[in-house]
């Protein structure tokens, strides 16, 4: 098993969870407590990359990354290199893939704080970021672990829009996934299952926490296949 | 009266189901002390309330709160309701679950720490709760949250005291020795406090000026007596506790003697009610409070009462310290007797009474 590769998939996952900590944050509040009509059609963009195969999402980010993709020009022009097959091309396209993962269950628990509360803090003086700091944020911690947790859960097992974004660039773009499938198709199925076998471990101790910090805080967690 | 602090004009349709929907239209203007707002639930009360607050908008009207303009519709003015300055306790109180007291009670107070801090200490002391400063809300009961969540709204001095149903559940006691802090707070601050409720006795024992609403208007307004006593409508009469609603034709009316006479519906029975707008011939409904109504277990002779009506009783039902007897005249009556009377008279289903009527306990209700 490479090293090298455990450590890029843990480097990237742990990018990619900050960065939707960041992100998440407020597209999750704008999805939870918006009235604009066509709120659904976000709401859907969001949750695409659950239902759409990765090869899709992944090709679609190559072009845009591309020399010839607004994406890649626009990195070019500002950094002198392209994007596609590099390491921040990767979290880039890691972060659409586990947009869902980290959104989800920000609107869930968002949307679970009691709207009285809300209204009570408005009328005692509060904006709506004090209200947001004050209120919604600490009644919403199991629901920012979970989707940091799952974020990063995620984006340590992807593969489909690694390959097609990232390649397979030793210490760039090589993670844990794909290196197994490297080393099955070179037949070393010893060193494959020592790699598989760890990214189960984590993968089950992840879920277990995240089940476990939401048991203990009294409410369901967000899965996707719990979404609906 | 002393001058008015909140002037509000609201029209606004109150969505609910098809048969709850109804348009909001109302005119108040609160001075400083209790105005009680009391009414049905499903009156439109909390809707006005949040309209003052700022938590929903008027469809059409304007409020203004001590002279400044919150709301215009015409001039497109809203401000949203952290600027506004007036405090609002919720049914469900909504104490921030992860805060202490003193947190809780500090929320709304922006001021330098020192000083907030005193001011906290303060206000928990006046509504007598400082031991719990460092509670969370689950580790207190159900008064002390009602207190915790006054001295929160208080504590930020606002301009205006809205408090929606805010007692519901806690014993005559408690709600008094609460109401008699917010009374003393009040005494100093002189604030107008808009206190909605459907609970008649806490409209007698608040005994403030009365707002009745019903369905979105305003019915009645006076002195709880003038409002509980004359029920001008229908539901109205039924929240104000009238257990008899009984409909009847009038029959002849006796101007001299202020008086006339209604005959109940399918029964041969006639009363004599206090005089109404009504002419011979017109549907009217008659409203008596079970309570007000005696039972006799012989024909009754030499009385002022002018209603004397045989009956038979069909049913006697303890409730409390209550016995709910119902009794048929023609028209069936509820009766409220105390349970010694029941022994006393030995009352059973079956057996033959007579129910004695005061005129003026006979309240018209139009329509």
């Amino acid at each position: 098993m490479s090293i090298e590769a455990l450590f890029l998939s843990i480097r990237l996952a742990l990018c990619v969870s900050a960065i939707l900590f960041v992100v998440g944050m407020p597209v999750a509040y704008w999805l939870a407590y918006s009235r604009w009509r066509w709120k659904f059609l976000l709401e859907a963009v969001v949750a695409l990359p659950l239902v759409l195969p990765p090869t899709v999402l992944g090709f679609y980010m190559l072009l845009a990354m591309g020399p010839r993709g607004p994406l890649g020009k626009l990195w070019h022009a500002a950094f002198g290199h392209g994007l596609a097959f590099t390491f921040a091309g990767l979290v880039i396209a890691s972060v659409l893939y586990s947009l869902p993962f980290a959104v989800q269950p920000l609107i869930a628990s968002f949307e679970t704080v009691d709207r009285k509360l809300l209204d009570a803090s408005a009328v005692l003086g509060a904006g709506r970021a004090r209200t947001f700091r004050r209120v919604i944020l600490p009644l919403s911690v199991p629901g920012i672990i979970t989707a940091l947790v799952l974020s990063f859960a995620h984006t340590l097992g992807e593969f489909g829009v690694v390959l097609m974004v990232g390649g397979n660039l030793a210490g760039v773009t090589r993670t844990v996934s794909i290196d197994i499938y490297d080393r099955v198709q070179s037949l070393d199925y010893a060193s494959a299952n020592r790699a598989a076998l760890l990214l189960l471990v984590i993968s089950f101790a992840v879920l277990s926490a995240v089940y476990g910090i939401n048991r203990r805080a009294g409410r369901r967690a967000w899965l996707p296949w719990a979404a609906k | 009266m002393s001058p008015a602090i909140v002037a509000a004009c609201v029209r606004k349709m109150h969505r609910g189901d098809v048969a709850h929907s109804f348009l909001l239209d109302l005119d108040v203007e609160l001075a400083p002390g209790i105005t009680i707002l009391f009414g049905p639930s499903g009156a439109g009360k909390s809707t006005l309330l949040d309209c003052i607050a700022g938590l929903t908008q008027p469809d059409a009207g304007r409020i203004a709160i001590d002279g400044e303009v919150v709301f215009d519709s015409e001039k497109k003015v809203s401000v949203p309701p952290q600027h506004r300055q007036i405090a609002y306790v919720f049914q469900s109180l909504a104490l921030f679950p992860h805060m202490t007291v003193e947190a809780n009670v500090g929320y709304g107070l922006l001021d330098a720490p020192q000083q907030a801090r005193g001011r906290i200490a303060e206000i928990l002391q006046m509504f007598r709760v400082e031991q719990l400063r460092e509670r969370k809300p689950r580790e207190i009961s159900g008064g002390e949250k009602q207190r915790v969540a006054l001295a929160r709204s208080l504590v930020t001095l606002p301009r205006v005291l809205l408090l929606d149903e805010p007692l519901t559940g806690l014993d005559a006691q408690l709600k008094a020795s609460i109401i008699d802090d917010l009374r003393a707070w009040n005494a100093a601050h002189k604030i107008p406090i808009l206190y909605v409720t459907h609970s008649r006795e806490e409209v007698d024992a608040l005994g403030e000026r009365v707002i009745a609403l019903e369905r979105g208007k305003i019915v009645s307004e006076g002195t709880p007596r003038e409002v509980l006593d004359a029920p001008r409508r229908r539901r109205l009469a039924q929240a104000a506790g009238f257990e008899n609603l009984l409909g009847g034709t009038v029959m002849d009316l006796r101007e001299p003697d202020g008086v006339m006479r209604v005959r109940l519906a399918d029964s041969p029975c006639e009363i004599e009610v206090p005089l109404g707008h009504a002419a011979p011939g017109d549907r009217v409904r008659i409203a008596i409070r079970a309570g007000d109504i005696l039972l006799a277990t012989e024909a009754p002779k030499a009385l002022s009462a002018r209603n004397v009506l045989e009956g038979i009783i069909l049913t006697l039902e303890r409730r409390g310290t209550l016995v709910v007897a119902r009794v048929d005249c023609g028209a069936v009556f509820t009766v409220h007797v105390t349970p010694g009377a029941e022994r006393t008279l030995e009352l059973a289903a079956g057996e033959k009474v007579w129910l004695v009527l005061k005129t003026h306990s006979c309240h018209f209700v139009e329509g």
